[in-house]
């Protein structure tokens, strides 16, 4: 199995750290009814990511990788907005505000884009990189024509609810995460996918032998990434009730790439693990409200995450175990 | 003569493998030396030691007389020992001439000097008789023109020695001929030349003496015209002492019933062609031949990996064409991939998910079949096919060799097919292990299962199959049946 | 045409009629387009990229990619604009600092690559991190320059007739291409690049320095994407901690509407400054269209590469057609 212990040691290591020199860390209050404090913050502010990573480790699994999701999150919020707002100027202007049809119309959104990307992938045979490059580059330019280069406000307390209001003590958005977490262990793990993820990953050519569509596994794999993009675009459109086709998870997709791989999905692809990408997701969340807790500047997370990318990829990469083992006691094998 | 390349008890273990021991072998200057053997005998364990791709575990090589050790393939280059592989090691996306001199080029004040690079690149083909603007970019070139300049690049270094791994392997007669031209030449000027390769006939065109091994040690050397083809064939092949005599069900063997599949002429440009067969329920049918004669691409063909364009393939008396492997699936064809790692297993997965994958995909993605089903089936076939350890949730890199050809073969039998290609299902693997899947072979073919066997070992192929086809030059040369099937005959129709 | 010559030839003839007709129906469009200030000013506005999209051709031609060179520009502005404020450092000196530091954390990610073979995107990736990171840590502000030596060099230009002036940064985009010209055709170093790309596991047999060509381009690229920091810097007069921000996508758009192959191996410096110019183009037609806002830049672009993309697609497979036969 994908080995994600040593990133949940690291959480672990880091909420220690924080119960010794932040002692106000573990405070949970609740007022009006929800819960409050830096573990929810925590869980709250890694939704985002949380989400995105599902869908990454699927495609990551693959042997793929998706760049677009944080234009895909521009095109869902901004979607998500203009048919709320129906702001002038744009194409979503005129029409009677229909909140409802906002987060439908926002997922059906993302999820063409990632068809788009699946279908350069799995049928032109494109690098996933390029391929997915280009609905990075192209996406935003899309969201920022959707919304006439503005920023798109709405006041709609039903749609902010997704990102602000609070469930059985908990805030709406951790609820999210937590169903879709369960839907796509479900979908992969109730059903044969996941293991078809695996195997096209794995080991292509054997793959084609066994008569697995790897076209199809991929299609559906960019198309789910793209959904989990619409959803975290949604989140964050609902949080500050306003869609910015710019910065709306901008640099998110390396994040999510980043979690994915701390979480133990090797980035060759072949096995996964959900579990371990949201632990992922939560050790950066966690490290970055540490961060700001303590006082360090915030561009100081940019560098740990590089850190940390490297750190991984090393530890993951045949040559370097190789150049480091006959530094390191001989395992017995057993 | 004097030897200008001397390997003396070379030997070479990888962890758990002895690839080659004690090999002692010589070269002289003036001579083609052609070294033989079947796949996993050493020929390119013993190659990759002697041009510096790989260092020996024991033993020394001497040129001309002094002992030297190659720490890399461009240390070899220096001494003298050029190689051309195979697979063309040039880059298609530049010119020939630099493909001639790449890493050499004479330089002037503003960098290299092309015309420089011209003249002598324009030396350098000419030297081989080759007629080829040196500015054509080498990947609009055919392969033999090529390797041509592959060896170009080999001389421009004043090679002494010159090593050609199976240089032959996608040229054709006329393509040969002018190689060998090219080669006669550079031996009369006194060059060593090794030769590798599978054409017997192309050997014995070309070599003045032969080395032949065998499972990594050195059964002999002989003067080519010393040596006749049959004898050299029974070198190469051995005789396995244990082999069991080919059993009277075999032998008797009646074929009934409508063919499952059948094939008329069938070919494939650059691949194989003319290649017929007719395979019956209850029947085993051999492809011998030695290694690079067509086996492999006729059984690619059937299953759907490759097409074919020519012929015709008869599946259930209807013809089909642009078959992928999907569709053969689920006609109940089976594909046991001779390359292991590159085809078979998935590394990742335990061996219950290796074993079952098939089964799944059968079921469809979304039928998933329970873990306790799942469990029990992998249990109940590691069982029978003695896979061990017996513990399926492993990962499959922890089985052996023999083992995780066990573990495929065990995912094809879950499915029940009614015909399943085997390319080489025995290599690589233990004694042990080789005659359980032997014997697994013949049981269900008695009763009524259809398989195509292809192996290397003659002795495996006679006992195990009902009808064989011999290739030659990727052609079927010959179809023996029933009591026909010795190893002397099959031998006699590879090598006439 | 055969197959080599093909992959070579085709998509840069490609990208030049493009290039001519977008030109010409340009200036057919708007009276005042074809004339020699609105090239200089298209090379002045696109120096900085220009020069980013120099260096990466290199890392392209090898197969790889370097993600990291936008950050790059951003952290080289930046640190320009901080030394010469903070530290009272003479403009050469703190020019010439962060063009030295890109190449050596170029390199570094080289060595990454070529030693451990890691996947350079993620290499570049942890790259791209770690400059931003490093540029907000400098300023989070945008920093004035304000220096008599510097304000010369952002001032100066070579004039050409028809009130047409080459700056600074515009001759430095001249001078960058015309060395990298030289470097890929000329040179040692420039030749293994090709032959990496075009087959790794054979250069290496050929006796190649693969591990050490692969260092240094990716040092080239860092060195070329600090360079283009310090051009903005000039060009704006100002550091930018987010300066430089996507701009590797417009980049790679450039290389590969250049005609260098992803895939590496097929390519050229030349073909790149003509995709620079496509992308000015396209900017420069939507400047002077005027009502057409400025995302259209990222959608022409994205729709560009596609169409590039798949025209190298079509060349390669008719290229495999043509070798089969």
């Amino acid at each position: 199995m994908p080995n994600w212990t040593a990133a949940a040691a690291m959480l672990v290591a880091v909420l220690f750290f924080n119960l010794l020199f932040t002692p106000s860390f573990f405070h949970v209050a609740i007022r009006d009814g929800r819960l409050f404090g830096s573990l929810i913050d925590i869980l709250n502010r890694a939704v985002p990511v949380g989400l995105l990573s599902l869908g990454m480790t699927l495609v990551i699994a693959t042997g793929g990788v998706d760049l677009s999701v944080g234009a895909v999150m521009a095109i869902s919020g901004t979607v998500a907005a203009g048919l709320i707002a129906r702001p002038p100027e744009t194409p979503f202007a005129g029409g009677k505000s229909v909140p409802a049809l906002a987060i439908p119309a926002a997922l059906l959104a993302a999820m063409g884009c990632g068809l788009f990307n699946g279908i350069l992938v799995a049928i032109l045979d494109f690098q996933p990189i390029i391929a997915t490059l280009l609905l990075m580059v192209a996406g935003r330019g899309v969201a920022q024509l959707l919304a006439n280069g503005q920023i798109v406000t709405f006041s709609e307390p039903s749609f902010a609810a997704i990102a602000r209001g609070a469930t059985a003590m908990l805030p709406n958005p951790v609820w999210l995460l937590a169903i879709t977490f369960v839907l796509f262990s479900l979908a992969t793990r109730a059903t044969a996918l996941g293991l078809f993820v695996e195997a096209t990953g794995s080991n292509p050519s054997a793959a084609n032998l066994v008569g697995i569509n790897a076209r199809a596994v991929k299609i559906a794999v960019y198309t789910l990434c793209a959904l989990c993009g619409g959803l975290a675009g949604i989140v964050i459109t609902g949080d500050i009730q306003a869609a910015d086709a710019n910065n709306s998870g901008l640099y998110m997709e390396l994040d999510a790439i980043l979690a994915v791989s701390v979480g133990g999905t090797a980035l060759a692809g072949g096995r996964f693990s959900l579990v371990g990408s949201i632990v992922g997701a939560l050790l950066m969340q966690a490290l970055t409200t540490t961060i700001l807790t303590r006082g360090v500047s915030p561009e100081i997370t940019l560098v740990l995450k590089a850190a940390v990318v490297v750190t991984v990829c090393l530890l993951q990469a045949p040559a370097f175990r190789d150049s480091i083992s006959r530094y390191l006691p001989k395992k017995v094998p057993a | 003569m004097t030897s200008i390349l001397e390997l003396k008890g070379i030997g070479k273990r990888f962890p758990g493998v002895v690839a080659l021991d004690g090999v002692d072998f010589d070269l002289r200057a003036g001579e083609v030396h052609a070294l033989m053997g079947e796949n996993g005998a050493g020929k390119s364990t013993l190659i990759k030691t002697m041009t510096g791709v790989y260092e020996p575990t024991a033993g020394h090589i001497l040129v001309e007389g002094n002992p030297i050790s190659f720490r890399s393939p461009d240390e070899a280059v220096r001494h003298g020992v050029s190689t051309v592989y195979q697979e063309v090691n040039l880059v298609p996306n530049l010119s020939v001439m630099e493909n001639i001199l790449l890493g050499r080029e004479p330089k002037g004040p503003f960098g290299i000097k092309w015309r420089g690079v011209k003249e002598r690149a324009e030396k350098a083909v000419r030297r081989l008789g080759l007629d080829v603007d040196v500015r054509t970019p080498l990947g609009s070139l055919s392969i033999a023109v090529q390797q041509l300049v592959a060896i170009a690049r080999a001389l421009d270094v004043s090679a002494r020695v010159l090593v050609l791994d199976e240089p032959t392997s996608s040229l054709d007669a006329g393509e040969v001929e002018a190689l060998f031209e090219v080669v006669r030449r550079l031996r009369d000027e006194g060059m060593g030349i090794i030769f590798v390769s599978h054409f017997l006939d192309q050997v014995y065109a070309i070599s003045d003496r032969i080395t032949v091994l065998r499972n990594g040690q050195k059964v002999g050397t002989w003067m080519a015209k010393d040596l006749l083809k049959i004898e050299l064939v029974s070198q190469m092949i051995g005789r396995d002492a244990s082999a069991l005599v080919r059993t009277e069900s075999i032998a008797q063997a009646a074929s009934s019933g409508e063919a499952i599949i059948s094939a008329k002429s069938v070919g494939r440009r650059g691949s194989v062609s003319d290649v017929s067969f007719e395979i019956k329920p209850g029947e085993t049918l051999g492809f011998a031949g030695l290694l690079g004669s067509g086996r492999t691409e006729v059984l690619r063909l059937i299953y759907g990996i490759d097409h074919s364009d020519s012929g015709t393939l008869i599946f259930d008396g209807k013809s089909v064409s642009k078959v992928r492997p999907r569709d053969s699936i689920h006609r109940g064809i089976g594909f046991l991939s001779e390359d292991r790692k590159a085809e078979g297993i998935f590394p990742e997965l335990s061996i219950r998910e290796n074993m079952l994958i098939l089964y799944q995909v059968k079921q469809g993605w979304f039928r998933r079949i329970p873990l306790l089903k799942q469990k029990q089936l992998a249990k109940d076939l590691a069982e029978k096919l003695k896979v061990q350890p017996p513990d399926v949730e492993r990962s499959i890199q922890q089985l052996s060799g023999g083992n995780q050809q066990k573990a495929l073969l065990a995912r094809w039998l879950a499915v029940e097919p009614r015909l399943l290609l085997l390319d080489e299902p025995t290599r690589g693997i233990d004694v042990g292990a080789k005659f359980e899947i032997m014997s697994l072979v013949e049981s269900l073919r008695q009763s009524g299962s259809s398989f195509v066997f292809v192996s290397s070992e003659l002795s495996e192929v006679v006992k195990t199959c009902t009808q064989v086809v011999v290739m030659r030059d990727r052609k079927a040369v010959g179809t023996l049946v029933g009591a026909d099937i010795t190893e002397e005959s099959i031998v006699e129709a590879i090598a006439s | 045409m055969n197959r080599a010559s093909l992959l070579e030839k085709m998509p840069v003839a490609i990208t030049a009629v493009v290039l001519i007709t977008m030109t010409v129906a340009a200036g057919l469009h708007f009276p005042n387009f074809l004339t020699l200030r609105v090239l200089t000013n298209l090379l002045a506005d696109n120096a900085f990229l220009g020069v980013v999209a120099v260096g990466l051709t290199f890392v392209i031609l090898t197969g790889g990619i370097d993600l990291s060179v936008g950050s790059m520009v951003g952290l080289s502005s930046i640190a320009v604009a901080k030394l010469m404020a903070g530290g009272h450092m003479h403009p050469l000196l703190a020019m010439a600092v962060p063009i030295v530091g890109g190449a050596v954390l170029g390199a570094s990610q080289g060595f990454l690559i070529a030693k451990y073979k890691l996947p350079p995107f993620l290499v570049t990736l942890a790259g791209l991190f770690l400059c931003r990171g490093i540029a907000l840590k400098i300023s989070l502000e945008s920093l004035q320059i304000d220096h008599p030596f510097f304000n010369v060099l952002t001032g100066w230009s070579f004039a050409l007739p028809g009130k047409a002036a080459l700056t600074a940064p515009a001759v430095s985009l001249i001078v960058v291409v015309a060395f990298g010209i030289w470097l890929a055709r000329q040179t040692a170093y420039g030749r293994a690049v090709y032959a990496i790309g075009g087959n790794q596991p054979s250069a290496r047999l050929m006796g190649l320095p693969v591990d050490r060509t692969l260092i240094v381009t990716y040092g080239i690229s860092g060195l070329c994407a600090a360079l283009g920091g310090v051009l903005f810097a000039v060009y704006t007069s100002s550091g930018n901690a987010i300066s430089g921000t996507g701009l590797e996508l417009d980049a790679i758009a450039a290389v590969v509407i250049g005609g260098t192959l992803l895939s590496g191996g097929y390519g050229s410096v030349v073909g790149t400054l003509l995709g620079i110019g496509i992308l000015g183009v396209v900017q420069t037609a939507i400047t002077f269209q005027g009502t057409l806002s400025s995302w259209w830049t990222k959608i022409v672009i994205g729709i560009l590469l596609l169409v590039f993309m798949l025209i190298q697609r079509t060349i390669e497979s008719v290229a495999r057609r043509a070798q089969n036969a």
